[in-house]
């Protein structure tokens, strides 16, 4: 069997639990076993996980599980893979996954793949996952030989889809250990959608000037519903916060558009990037090495070419 | 205190990779070696920062890995770190890595123990939580900020759109992100006394692997880019909405 644990945030599902699940059930079907999905804390209607091919959906609900820490999520998980018989394990790489993953990896003593990004396959009964390497700029194809077998799935990789309906959720009889860390405070944005789930995102580098030019940026971001991402020198110099810094010393996204302006494409701005489905640069110099990675370019000032593009979209918006 | 840091050793960030004729090893020629950034740049910083801070305390650095990776392991002493430590195995799965360094580290009973957030080689993000794991202690993945108080740490992480604050006492892991320190480059004097400082190379403890790359393959090519006229975002606008489909 196929285990899926889906991520919820104050009690909701985000994207990458759909995702989740939509792979732990492909993954189900390569191996002819059923997929079926956990949920720790409270969940509002976990049942919807069935929507995305759960055959049932377990739940431990207890209210210490409602703060996350890995640890204690880890030995939860753990001791539903024995009670339950789960023989792959399929988390999301997100932070909360890439805290458990590991920890669950050396608690089974098992094999383990992070950041997946195609569905497993099983050719002669060798379970391979393909995975990024070095920053995006490779992809390796790798092997688990254990007994149980733990995946974590890229955000953006494999679309939710929907090939059921709602199913019920049981509850699971689990012990929940003390946890030895104590959170004081968690913001989160609101209204943004973070960097490594955006489907869009409007990118910017030094070509910018200075961080007062932004507003142009934001306008365009706005628009089109996209989150702000930035190139390295422009964090670290402070014009904007480094949880936009994306490459292969930031975040590594791989939205379905990304928007490049005032950006040269270094290689390690590239790493973080060029998994990107469309690329769009913005650069006045047409040497860029940029161009050589877009799919569509336009060469001209960015304080002329942003507002433009940002007023076409509004009027393609309006019909 | 007594501080490990964990460092990995990574192809330089600007490496064009290749691999071998049948795909499965990365051509290594002309390739040159790094400390993995998230390593160096962060979690061994703070880790020297808090011992200066405290005036009291050692910093060890480890790495699992061949003779051939103590350049990498001689520059971290000429950052500062007061001792090294090299687990003499070459190869290995991220789990490999974990039990090597618990290991190590199990018997040397550390307060804290650094990782950077990732390698920027495999992406794992694992090894750090493999680690706590195995030795039974807290692991805070992603942090920003790291302040000390007796045996309490104040810790700022990175969690999905957002950040998290948290307490935690020793001993624990951490993952470094950036904003947990800056950059220092080693001086002179540091690379000098970095050669006489103890490089420990330690006998690797049985391990079973469990993953194995069965190849390694490159990304597609990208067809020539589609310049689009600066006065005419009309047409920018209708290629991403009729031809690539994104918006
Ligand atoms: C170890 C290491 C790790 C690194 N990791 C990362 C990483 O993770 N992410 C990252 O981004 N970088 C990273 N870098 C830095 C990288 O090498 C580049 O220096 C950086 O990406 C350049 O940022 P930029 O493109 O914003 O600036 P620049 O290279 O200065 O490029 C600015 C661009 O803006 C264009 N421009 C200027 N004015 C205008 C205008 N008015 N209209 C249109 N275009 C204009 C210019 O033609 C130029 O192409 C790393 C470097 C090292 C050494």
């Amino acid at each position: 069997m196929v285990l899926v644990f889906a991520e919820s945030v104050n009690g909701t599902f985000k994207k990458a639990a759909f995702e989740a699940v939509t792979y732990g059930y492909q993954t189900a079907e390569v191996l002819g076993v059923a997929c079926e999905a956990i949920v720790l804390g409270k969940a509002e209607d976990a049942g919807v996980l069935g929507k995305y091919g759960a055959a049932k959906v377990h739940q431990v609900a207890d209210d210490s599980l409602n703060q996350l820490d890995g640890q204690v999520y880890a030995a939860v998980i753990a001791a539903a893979v024995e009670q339950l018989g789960a023989k792959v394990v399929i988390l999301s790489h997100t932070s909360t996954g890439k805290s458990i993953l590991g920890r669950l990896a050396a608690r089974l003593n098992a094999g383990s793949v992070p950041a997946a990004n195609a569905v497993p396959t099983n050719e002669g009964g060798v379970f391979a996952v393909r995975k990024p390497v070095y920053s995006g700029k490779a992809f390796a194809n790798i092997a688990i030989s254990s007994d149980i077998k733990l995946v974590s799935v890229t955000g953006n990789s494999i679309p939710p889809v929907e090939v059921a309906g709602e199913v019920a959720v049981s509850a699971l009889d689990i012990a929940v250990p003390a946890s030895r860390i104590t959170v004081k405070e968690v913001s989160r944005m609101e209204g943004v959608t973070p960097l490594p789930e955006a489907e869009l995102v409007v990118s910017a580098g030094r070509g910018m000037k200075g961080p007062e030019n932004w507003g142009i940026i934001e306008a365009l971001a706005e628009e089109l519903g996209a989150t702000t991402a930035c190139s390295r020198p422009v964090s670290d110099v402070g014009w904007r916060p480094h949880h936009e810094h994306v490459g292969q010393t930031g975040i590594a996204i791989r939205p379905n558009l990304y928007i490049a302006a005032g950006i040269s494409g270094a290689i390690q701005h590239l790493a973080g990037v060029n998994s990107s489905k469309t690329i769009v640069v913005i650069n006045k110099d047409p040497e860029a090495p940029f161009f050589k990675a877009a799919d569509y370019g336009v060469v001209g000032d960015l304080f002329d070419v942003v507002p433009r593009l940002t007023e076409a979209i509004r009027k393609h918006k309006q019909g | 205190m007594k501080l490990l840091v964990c460092v990995s050793k990574t192809p330089e960030t600007t490496t064009k990779i290749t691999f071998n004729g049948d795909q499965t090893a990365l051509d290594t020629s002309g390739v040159q070696y790094i400390m993995n950034p998230y390593d160096e740049w962060y979690a061994l910083v703070r880790a020297l920062e808090l011992k200066e801070a405290l005036g009291a305390g050692t910093v060890t650095i480890i790495n699992v890995g061949p003779a051939a990776n103590d350049p990498v392991i001689r520059k971290g002493l000429a950052i500062g770190a007061d001792e090294a430590v090299r687990i003499d195995k070459d190869g290995g799965s991220s789990l490999d890595v974990a039990q090597q360094i618990a290991a190590y580290a199990k018997e040397n009973s550390f307060d804290m123990v650094f990782f950077g957030k990732e390698t920027i080689d495999y992406n794992g993000s694992e090894v750090g939580a493999m680690t706590a794991e195995l030795l039974d202690v807290p692991f805070v993945s992603f942090a920003t900020k790291l302040e000390v108080e007796g045996n309490t740490a104040t810790i700022t992480r990175d969690i999905e759109g957002g950040e998290e604050t948290l307490e935690v006492a020793t001993p624990f892991a951490l993952s470094a992100a950036k904003g947990l320190a800056e950059q220092r480059i080693p001086n002179m004097r540091g690379i000098m006394m970095a050669k006489r400082k103890p490089l420990n190379v330690v006998a690797a403890v049985e391990t079973t692997n469990h993953t194995q790359v069965l190849s390694y393959d490159l990304p597609a090519e990208k067809s020539a880019v589609k310049l689009v006229d600066p006065e005419d975002m009309d047409e920018l606008v209708r290629l991403l909405s009729e031809e690539a489909k994104v918006i």
